[in-house]
């Protein structure tokens, strides 16, 4: 164990530790207490200025209720909810099948050629408006490498997953304009769905990369033996290899609960109205309407940073065994 | 048993295989990964070549696009000041966020001890970056609040004048990094203490026997073994400085006057308030560019591992 363990130290080097740590994390944690005082305050000790001595009188619950009674805000966390689960359940699910094939199979570089071909078909299409006749001459050159490239011996697997991942580390904002204009034209700009819909897509990248390692890290011979006793590959998919990533899409879970509850800029650029606005766009758009109330815009706070907080607490373990995925060898 | 016959591929009970068993193998891949695909594809891959094509038209987001080729480009890099202060904030984040991977080493360092009620104290010091940065937005704002913030109070408690960190031109975004690298060094500090959980004990053993100095060990033996783990903060945190936006946007919301932007903030302003659709997917490719080589760097290492 690297630093030595304190308990091999004097009395004295054991004694300031401890107490080093505790202080320290209510330092760290300043800001955090800071604001959970100011939520239990009561408006006089506001005005008077009175934020950081010992309140006058404790509001346990006040505040909370005021901030749920006297605005959208249990709207904003019933739209929250209504994003993040679906989110969370169509993304695991779509990166649990393709980091299965990607993780299982060997892809020709087919796959990829041909997905990229057609992308840029539909944008020439779209966008530029091209003649048919350099239309067919694309199709044709995008077939014909097609072709060419069914016998080699690249890894398509390997180049479709760098796509997943690459597609993941990319900025939001090069997505923005073109994702809010699809949203737009299939009628799902300011709804819940559209939302959902984008956040699935774009978390597959991130859940994909982490079902693919862990798939692939499966022991081959249970796989084969399910071949063998002539299970087909949807079976193996379901009976053999969904049982076994259980605590892998335990770990994703809450690892895209807490993504998906804590956005911001998807929020800002795909929705708009109350009834659809998750609760950290409502909490920004209330702080307008609560001006100089810090007790409420506090309560606002915690009560939106509570849902991913408790997800942590009670999922720790897969939490920390997603988030460290490739922090060891 | 050295011929036994393996069927290479399922042996379905009926006796007599169908096109289905023959081809299976062939056909699952394609069905596990189409949807994935499809989505990525039509929400991902899709967007990023429009953005490239937007970016060099002029197109308020209603009316018809005009092709002006590199003509944004050229008004972002000879005329738009704003664009400069952007790139130079996002270069300060960058440097400055580097810190929260020696921060985050440091506070692992110093939790990584076996003592009574350290794993909650864990728990509490990851806890900035479980919530939202709108949230951490918040907390920081009032925290640097001029008139009743807790940063007056201490400085003044200190006998030092109180300072006004949102409104300073200059420092603003030292500030907001500040508060940035609270939720960070938190993830980076998650990412050491599981890399120091799995160090070789028996290395470390050897080493402390030999006599080796604390400092010694720490850079000839823990941080080798720990470079996974290291690369991995290295990356999450250059993907973090870069994707900086929320909060900006809740802290400053670019100001003041523009001195706190940074290329994500800049191109959601263009394309938004604005209405510079094409303007704004110019400082979106930009900022991809820059993404890329980091993407790049990263996704090399990462074949290479798997070769």
């Amino acid at each position: 164990m690297f630093p030595t363990p304190i308990h091999k130290r004097g009395t004295a080097a054991n004694i300031t530790y401890r107490v080093a740590l505790w202080v320290s994390l209510v330092v760290w944690l300043l800001p955090l207490i800071a604001v959970a005082l100011t939520s239990v305050r009561t408006l006089e000790d506001i005005t008077r200025g009175n934020y950081w001595g010992w309140p006058t009188e404790i509001l346990w619950y006040q505040n909370y209720v005021e901030a749920f009674t006297r605005t959208p805000l249990a709207r904003y966390m019933l739209n929250s909810v209504l994003i993040t689960v679906p989110t969370v359940i169509g993304s695991v699910a779509l990166a649990a099948m393709a980091g299965f094939a990607l993780a299982q199979y060997r892809i020709s570089p087919v796959v990829l050629t041909l997905t990229v071909g057609v992308v840029i078909a539909v944008f020439m299409v779209t966008n530029i408006g091209v003649s048919a006749t350099l239309l067919l001459g694309f199709v044709a050159a995008v077939v014909a490498s097609a072709w060419l490239l069914r016998r080699s011996r690249w890894p398509g697997e390997l180049l479709l997953f760098a796509m997943f991942i690459a597609g993941n580390f990319i900025p939001f904002q090069i997505l923005m304009i073109p994702v809010r204009e699809l949203t737009r034209s299939l009628g799902m700009y300011d709804s819940i769905e559209g939302l959902v819909v984008f956040h699935i897509a774009f978390q597959t990248g991130f859940c994909v990369l982490f079902m693919r390692n862990f798939i692939k890290a499966l022991p081959y011979e249970v796989i084969e033996a399910a071949r063998i006793e002539g299970a087909n590959e949807f079976q193996l998919f379901w009976y053999v290899i969904l049982p076994l990533v259980r605590p892998a899409l335990a770990a994703l879970s809450v690892l895209i609960f807490t993504f998906i509850w804590n956005d911001y800029f998807w929020a800002l650029v795909l929705v708009q109205s109350d009834s659809a606005q998750p609760i950290t766009a409502g909490i920004q758009a209330l702080r307008g309407q609560w001006v100089a109330s810090w007790q409420l815009i506090s309560a606002g706070s915690i009560i939106a940073a509570l849902p991913p907080v408790i997800m942590f607490f009670a999922m720790q373990r897969h939490f920390i065994a997603g988030l460290t995925l490739g922090a060891v060898k | 048993m050295t011929d036994t016959f393996l069927p290479s591929r399922p042996v379905p009970r009926s006796g007599f295989r169908t096109w289905f068993d023959r081809h299976q193998t062939r056909i699952a891949p394609w069905v596990f990964l189409s949807p994935a695909l499809v989505l990525f594809a039509v929400y991902v891959i899709y967007p990023i070549v429009q953005s490239f094509w937007i970016s060099l038209h002029d197109w308020d987001g209603l009316g018809p696009m005009e092709f002006i080729g590199l003509g944004n480009y050229v008004e972002l890099l000879l005329y738009d000041f704003d664009f400069e202060t952007a790139v130079i904030n996002n270069v300060k984040w960058l440097v400055l966020f580097m810190l929260s991977p020696v921060f985050g080493l440091a506070t692992a360092l110093f939790l990584n001890q076996n003592v009574w009620g350290i794993r909650f104290v864990k728990s509490l010091f990851f806890f900035p970056f479980v919530i939202s940065q709108v949230v951490v937005g918040l907390v920081f704002t009032w925290f640097y609040d001029p008139a009743n913030g807790l940063l007056n109070v201490i400085l003044e408690g200190l006998g030092l004048p109180g300072i006004s960190p949102l409104s300073s031109e200059t420092y603003v975004t030292f500030w907001i990094i500040a508060a940035g690298l609270w939720p960070q060094t938190a993830y980076c500090m998650i990412l050491y203490l599981t890399g120091l959980n799995n160090v070789d004990a028996e290395q470390v053993e050897a080493a402390r026997i030999d006599g080796a100095s604390s400092w010694t060990m720490l850079h000839k033996i823990i941080l080798p073994q720990l470079w996974p783990a290291t690369f991995l903060a290295i990356v999450v945190t250059v993907i973090g400085s870069l994707r900086s936006f929320d909060l900006i946007a809740i802290m400053t919301n670019g100001g003041p006057w523009g001195s706190s932007t940074v290329l994500a903030f800049k191109m959601y302003e263009e394309a938004l308030f604005n209405y510079r659709m094409g303007y704004g997917a110019a400082v979106a490719v930009i900022l991809f560019l820059f993404m890329s080589v980091f993407i790049a760097w990263f996704l090399t290492r990462l074949v290479r591992q798997e070769r």
